[in-house]
């Protein structure tokens, strides 16, 4: 099995954790490098967005907020329809190192593709996709 | 996790690397189950290559044989195979190392 579940990624930063922190999670950081406009609500189960010139909308659900540490959200996989609920986990994780932050971003859960297209393919159990939702929850809850 | 996921996406990356089922698929995901010569008169695919193609997508398992009215076989999309293919995809879309490069330059153009 060589497809990956999980993306990770460390990277040194120059800058506090507080700085750092704001760019991940306010409208005004996120629409300065990530979308060109964007929206957050930013609590455990808050709503999220993101806006592209051309039309294209990320919605997010924000599920972890541990100011300056751990800011972690759901959202859409790239590819499927807009109407799948089954969403992927991006979690980013600060901190302080010298006079800058070590952010870590993990993003995991792109192996509930592949499972529900082999019991699909293979044994004609077509899952409920808010079930899988459903475990994907409970995965976040035990984490 | 079954072992033969990977064969899976391999199987359908093949299939769409040719145009011509590229249009078969599309066909039937636009206007749903067809028959070969129905998918005949639509593309511009002799009707004997277009049975060569449905043979190689019913054993990707991307169309499925059912039987229609006056015994013609009619071919369904399944969509279920794509999924593999999509799990790799997803995670290649994610442009994290981009993301990151955009966070770094935003942060040092505002200090």
């Amino acid at each position: 099995m060589s497809f990956p579940d999980r993306i990770e990624r460390t990277v040194e930063i120059p800058h506090p954790p507080a700085k750092v922190w704001a760019a991940l999670t306010t409208a005004e950081g996120l629409s300065a490098w990530f979308g060109q406009e964007a929206h957050i609500d930013l609590r455990p189960g808050g709503s999220a967005w993101m806006k592209w010139d051309g039309g294209h909308t990320a919605d997010m659900r924000v599920e972890r907020v541990e100011e300056p540490t751990v800011f972690g959200f759901t959202w859409h996989i790239f590819g499927l329809p807009d109407d799948d609920p089954r969403r992927t986990y991006v979690e980013f994780t600060l901190e302080a190192v010298n006079e800058g932050t070590r952010l870590t971003v993990v993003e995991s859960g792109f192996s509930q593709l592949a499972q529900d297209a082999y019991r699909t393919a293979y044994e004609g159990n077509v899952a409920g996709w808010a079930s899988e939702l459903g475990e994907l929850v409970s995965y976040l809850d035990a984490a | 996790m079954p072992p033969d996921i990977e064969g899976i996406a391999e199987q359908v990356f093949v299939a769409l690397a040719d145009p011509s089922r590229r249009g078969i698929l599309a066909a039937l995901a636009s206007g749903g189950p067809a028959t070969a010569t129905d998918l005949a008169a639509r593309l511009p695919i002799t009707r004997q290559a277009i049975a060569k193609h449905l043979a190689l997508l019913a054993e990707a398992g991307l169309v499925t044989a059912e039987p229609g009215e006056r015994r013609r076989v009619r071919y369904r999309l399944r969509s279920a195979p794509m999924r593999a293919a999509q799990q790799f995809l997803a995670a290649l879309a994610r442009d994290w190392d981009g993301q990151l490069d955009a966070l770094k330059d935003h942060l040092d153009r505002g200090s």
